[in-house]
């Protein structure tokens, strides 16, 4: 086993370039992983590249480097239209994760219950990967494939992700539906983003996650809403056929279960958004 | 840089530290192993208990999960920093709040708070409760600890710690043993490793029941350079075979060629710590053959499918029953009955400290330091595998990090037993989160049927109950939970026609054993559900219907027992003003019809305490050395609750010697005698008894000598008694007075065994002879469209007898009623998916509502100054409650305990489908 923890990202992506590396951000799934057992893969630290770090704009985007964590998200002033982000944020393990665990981290580790991806999905997100050759774009939905599968190639490292500004406009919610309190793994999480414009409803994000084997944006529904009036949400989520979810039994709930779920909390996280007061509801 | 060790320059609370690190090493390693700071405690090694928490460069981050190559020139703040010289505020409100009970999340509690108060230093509620949210605390209930953080600024008036001379017993002096669990330095079995001692690895089974052979262990070691030994079950000398009650001892220690359960160990790799740290465990040469397996009592019963063990027919390792009266003519007779099946899961103990210990030879002893509740025992059957006598073996108990019952089962003491008698080197195991959840014992998984009928009056005529219990491979406590639920079955109520059944069937699931209330947890669960059922088909209300039915003084249990001192009318009489508070709110509260409904639910409780009609004796020595310290010889292992404190404060009382004057010596079985096993809630009642018995007697000697009578006051003053008796003052100095053979100028030695007897074939006789009563009101929200639920408030009214210690008896309950929260909502360990605490979820901070307590005190004529046992009492009402409650608020039954979101909206869903 080989550990390498470079300072320039120039050095990183040449080793990346080397042989297959298992890249180490914020450590809070890789180190859960690794088990008790002795480390069998060469590892690259990332938390030396001060490159990655922070949240910035440009005119186009606004960029969060890869190393940051949930935390520096929760801090950062941010639009409105984060907000989906910040709340799922806040949700992340606990305050202990959130200080070292990486939103990149979360997106990188592609489980079915990363509580990033459904926030990002409705922020049109993408991922910017990086290798000795040069850096592409892709969509967050290109990026991750399955559950534990991206489209990174080994060589590259995913460096920033990367919103439109365009698409931060609106306001958002973000819903996660867990068996306890804190320090739990969504059964279901949805996260929604809308722009009203006299009264209706010009745009609609929303996604929902841990009922598919990746997060899905909801494009039936979102179509359904557009033009729609606030006080019509309800009747809109009820009616929309949710075929973009697959969901499975397991240990945290039924398929049946999921789907009825993803339902109810699609419906709060748009209310959420739009600041319609909705009855508090338990564990959320 | 590389692999390669390297060198890390820091600072640990304020000073500059240098450590010899591999670089990918976890923090919390560096500190505990590299710098000796072992305050910061390891529960999973996976960010899921945050026993680890630390702060690094201002941030609070779990240890585990931070790799040593990023250290250098960072600000690491641990537990051992909060104090400087003396006691933070936060540390001393912890003391005065009783926040610590076992003290293994104390570091990781007090690290996050101490963070928290830094910035704010009067938090809310809710802003403690996202600070603590990802430390774990599985004995305490949170609530204390909540109290401590909020109030760690205010001014305090009094001071607790000072307890009147004679007036123990009844105050809540700071726990004896608070003060190391605080600040850090209290020693728990991975505290503590001889600087030469072997690590030892466990190979265990991966299959549920599977035959094995064992390969060429001489290559594997060969190839494996710093690796010592290999043992298998052909090693080990004596018989191999263990088990908490000897005539069902059925467990080796190291499988022989076939493994009955999936984690079962079945051998032992010995080496150099470095070695075993990065060995790969699939190197291991063992070959496996999988075999049919069963995971289900009905699995297991099934015609084709073999006995596990040979003579237990049918996969039956025993059954407990008791009958009185005539149960089918009285159901038969009934106004009204009613009828219910209902299922409960496996249930994890998931103490924050995995089993953790070393061995050594100290002469030709062998020496074993770890984590326990019952030394002789493990003594007695440490000495049995290895073939020793057993005054060959001295189990010296380190701290426990949480116990709850699986800790009197043996797990390493005859494996690092093993590796020290044959290398005659020490040898050191730490159980991994894994190790431990997987090998461990669990509380049983039950399928119960019960039915139950009333007169039109509204009293109980008869109950039938039976209940199978998946016992897992091997017997533990099985026997005991299929005695105890038959006893406990008809709950504390008159139930005149009776028969309750009690099996413990195994399978190839973990071996299940002692779990804080030995069944009568489940077996409530049924009983308490079906007289909700019963008062709604009477037209009674549920309170009133269960006042009606409770005992009372003179009452006979259905084992023909009389009884005395019955407080449980008392419990839920005093529930009453909340009852009908809790019942106006959640009727105004579903007044309309939003999609959250209130409910109200209400349960009871009776626990005999100790054995069931068996033996169980407890011995204590105090002796007073020349010096004028009382030493305390208290055996009963303090595992967070409370014993060392309580114990002493009888003796102190019953010997009228003041409390500061006393020390523990604790239960190293080379020093102190036998207190008996800290389970079945006995500790307070027999041990407490038994230091009564001796406190007194040691006073009778010292008046005695001074021809005094028991008027007298006893003082100790610079090494002298000081004995005042109206004007008569004697002064006897200690130093002249020659010591015994036990050292003491004056020493007693008192034992206490309970007076039970026997069953007979219908159960009849006297079982136990101390009960310990209580009733908890639950107060809850169900969601209707998601499932969940949300709890308000619990009021929780427990017989205790005396409070011997008003704020430990707190504790007990809030902490018991987190685990009867953790059974009813969200527990359900399924062997092989949720061996971790990621998977399986224990109540967090975030989940444990208000709780008020209600101290209800009707003497015990049998107990220590009236006083009953209660450990295991309190977290068996909750359950039942919340069920009831959930039914109450939404009108369903789930019987399939958890009832997690997904099962109780199926219930709603069906319940609207049969409408
Ligand atoms: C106790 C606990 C609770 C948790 N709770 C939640 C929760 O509630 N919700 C949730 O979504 N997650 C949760 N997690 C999972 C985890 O914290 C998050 O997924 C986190 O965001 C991962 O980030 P990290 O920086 O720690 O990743 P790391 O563990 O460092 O890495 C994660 C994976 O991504 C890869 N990787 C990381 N960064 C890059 C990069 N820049 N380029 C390429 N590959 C990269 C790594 O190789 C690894 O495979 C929890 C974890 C723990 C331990
Ligand atoms: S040991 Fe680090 S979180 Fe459990
Ligand atoms: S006191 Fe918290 S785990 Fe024991």
């Amino acid at each position: 086993m080989d550990y390498a923890r470079p300072t320039e990202l120039e050095e990183a992506l040449g080793l990346l370039c080397s042989r297959r590396w298992t890249i180490l951000a914020g450590g809070t799934d890789f180190y859960p992983a690794l088990g008790a057992g002795p480390l069998k893969s060469d590892v690259l630290d990332i938390n030396g590249l001060s490159a990655l770090e922070g949240i910035h704009e440009t005119a186009t985007h606004i960029v969060i480097g890869a190393r940051t964590s949930w935390s520096a998200v929760i801090d950062a002033p941010l639009p409105p239209g984060f907000d989906m982000l910040k709340l799922a944020a806040r949700e992340v393990g606990s305050v202990q994760i959130q200080n070292a665990g990486t939103v990149a981290g979360n997106l990188c580790n592609a489980s079915p219950a990363a509580d990033g991806v459904p926030p990002l999905l409705a922020l049109d997100a993408e991922v910017e990967l990086r290798s000795a050759e040069g850096v592409r774009y892709l969509p967050l939905a290109a990026f991750i494939l399955g559950n534990r599968k991206t489209a990174r190639a080994p060589n590259e490292l995913l460096t920033a992700i990367r919103v439109p500004r365009a698409s931060a406009r609106g306001n958002s919610g973000f819903v996660k539906l867990g068996a306890r309190r804190y320090l739990v793994i969504s059964i279901a999480m949805a996260a929604a983003r809308v722009v009203i414009d006299g009264g209706r409803i010009a745009e609609a994000a929303v996604s929902v996650g841990s009922c598919s084997a990746v997060a899905q944006r909801l494009s039936g529904l979102e179509a359904q809403l557009k033009g729609a009036r606030v006080a019509d949400i309800r009747s809109a989520v009820a009616s929309c056929d949710l075929s973009e979810l697959s969901p499975i039994d397991d240990v945290r709930g039924t398929a049946a279960y999921r789907l009825e779920a993803a339902r109810e909390i699609t419906a709060r996280a748009l209310e959420r958004a739009l600041g319609v007061a909705a009855e508090r509801g338990a564990m959320a | 840089m590389s692999a390669e060790r390297l060198s890390v320059s820091f600072e640990v609370n304020g000073e500059p530290v240098v450590a010899e690190v591999s670089p990918l090493q976890r923090l919390s390693s560096v500190l505990r192993d590299g710098l000796g700071l072992t305050g910061t405690k390891v529960g999973c090694d996976a960010g899921d208990c945050g026993a680890c928490s630390v702060e690094v460069d201002g941030a609070v981050v779990c240890a585990c999960l931070v790799p040593a190559a990023g250290l250098s020139g960072s600000r690491v703040r641990t537990v051992e920093g909060l104090s400087n010289g003396s006691l933070s505020a936060l540390q001393e409100s912890f003391l005065r709040h009783g926040a610590a009970q076992c003290g293994i999340c104390t570091p990781g509690v007090l690290v996050s708070a101490a963070a928290l108060l830094e910035k704010n230093p009067a938090p809310s509620e809710t802003e403690v409760q996202d600070a603590l949210g990802g430390v774990l605390c599985r004995c305490t209930g949170y609530r204390k600890i909540i109290d401590a953080v909020m109030n760690a600024n205010r001014s305090v008036a009094s001071d607790a710690a000072m307890v009147e001379q004679g007036r123990a017993v009844g105050a809540s002096p700071i726990r004896l043993d608070g003060e190391r669990k605080v600040s850090g330095a209290e020693v728990f079995g991975a505290d503590e490793r001889p600087a030469d001692a072997l690590s030892v690895a466990v190979v265990r089974s991966p299959h549920w029941h599977a035959d094995f052979e064992i390969g060429d262990t001489e290559a594997f070691i060969a190839a494996h350079p710093g690796i010592v030994a290999v043992f298998t079950a052909a090693d080990i000398p004596g018989e191999n075979r263990f088990g908490v009650i000897p005539p069902f001892a059925d467990q080796p220690a190291l499988a022989g060629g076939r493994a009955r359960f999936r984690g079962e160990a079945v051998a032992l790799i010995a080496g150099e710590r470095a070695a075993i740290e990065a060995l790969d465990m699939d190197a291991f040469p063992v070959s496996w053959k999988a075999l049919p397996h069963a995971l289900t009592p009905d699995e297991a019963r099934r015609p084709d499918f073999p006995d596990l063990h040979e003579g237990r027919t049918g996969n039956q390792l025993t059954q407990g029953f008791v009958e009185s009266g005539d149960p089918e003519a009285a159901l038969a007779g009934a106004f009204v009955s009613v009828s219910g099946e209902i299922e409960t899961s496996y249930v994890e103990h998931a103490y924050i400290e995995p089993e953790a210990g070393f061995a050594a030879m100290e002469g030709d002893t062998l020496v074993i330091k770890a984590c326990t509740q019952a030394p002789y025992m493990d003594r007695d059957d440490t000495a049995r595998v290895l073939g020793l006598p057993p005054e060959r073996v001295r189990i010296v108990p380190l701290a426990a990090g949480g116990g709850f019952g699986s800790k009197l089962d043996i797990s390493l003491q005859p494996l690092v037993g093993l590796v020290t008698l044959k290398t005659g080197r020490p040898a050191a195991m730490v159980y991994t989160r894994g190790d431990s959840m997987r090998s461990t014992t669990k509380r049983h998984p039950a399928a119960m049927r019960a039915s139950i009928g009333a007169d039109a009056a509204g009293r109980v005529t008869g109950m039938v109950f039976e209940g199978d219990f998946n016992t897992g491979a091997y017997a533990s406590w099985g026997p005991t939970v299929a005695n105890r639920v038959p006893v406990h079955a008809s709950g504390p109520y008159r139930t005149p026609n009776y028969r309750a059944t009690g099996r413990a069937i195994h399978t190839n699931g973990p071996v299940s054993g002692a779990f804080r209330g030995f069944g009568v947890p489940q077996a409530t669960i049924m009983q308490e559900t079906l007289y909700d059922r019963l008062a709604e088909k009477l037209g009674r209300d549920r309170l009133a219907f269960r006042i009606d039915n409770a005992l009372v003084d003179g009452d006979r249990t259905t084992c023909g027992q009389a009884l005395s001192g019955v407080g449980i009318r008392d419990c839920l009489e005093a529930l009453k003003p909340h009852w009908a508070r809790a019942q106006a709110e959640a009727d105004s509260a579903n007044a309309g019809d939003g999609r959250l409904r209130r409910g109200i639910g209400v349960a009871s409780c009776w626990y005999g305490c100790g054995n069931t009609a068996l033996p169980n004796p407890s011995k204590i020595r105090v002796g007073v050395t020349a010096s004028g310290a009382v030493m305390l010889h208290q055996g009963a292992v303090d595992i967070g609750q409370g014993s060392n404190t309580v114990v002493t404060q009888i003796c102190a009382d019953a010997s009228g010697l003041p409390l500061s004057a006393f020390q523990l010596v604790g239960g190293d079985t080379g020093v102190t005698p036998d207190a008996g096993k800290t389970s079945a809630s006995r500790q307070t009642y027999v041990t407490g008894k038994a230091a009564e018995k001796a406190g007194r007697a040691l006073r009778e000697k010292i008046l005695r000598f001074a021809n005094v009578s028991d008027a007298a006051v006893i003082g100790l003053e610079d090494g002298a008694l000081v004995i005042r008796e109206g004007a008569v003052r004697r002064r006897v100095e200690l130093a002249e007075i020659e010591a015994g053979s036990d050292g003491y100028a004056f020493c007693a030695e008192e034992t206490y065994d309970p007076p039970t007897t026997a069953l007979d074939g219908k159960g009849q006789g006297v079982p136990y002879a101390v009960y310990g009563y209580g009733a908890q009101l639950v107060e809850l929200e169900v969601d209707t469209t998601l499932g969940t639920v949300r709890l308000l408030r619990i009021v929780a009214a427990h017989d205790v007898g005396r409070a011997i210690n008003p704020l430990l008896v707190e504790g007990q309950i809030e902490g018991g009623i987190a685990q009867g929260i953790g059974l009813a909502l969200m527990e359900e360990y399924v062997p092989g998916r949720t061996e971790n605490l990621h998977d399986y979820l224990i109540p967090t901070i975030g989940d444990v509502p208000p709780i008020e307590t209600i101290l209800v005190e009707v003497p015990d004529p049998e107990g220590p100054f009236g006083a009953k046992g209660l450990g295991e009492h309190v977290l068996i009402p909750t359950a039942p409650a919340i069920l009831n409650a959930i039914r109450h608020a939404v009108g369903v039954e789930v019987t399939k305990v958890p009832a997690t979101p997904s099962r109780i909206l199926a219930a709603i869903r069906a319940r609207e489908a049969g409408q």
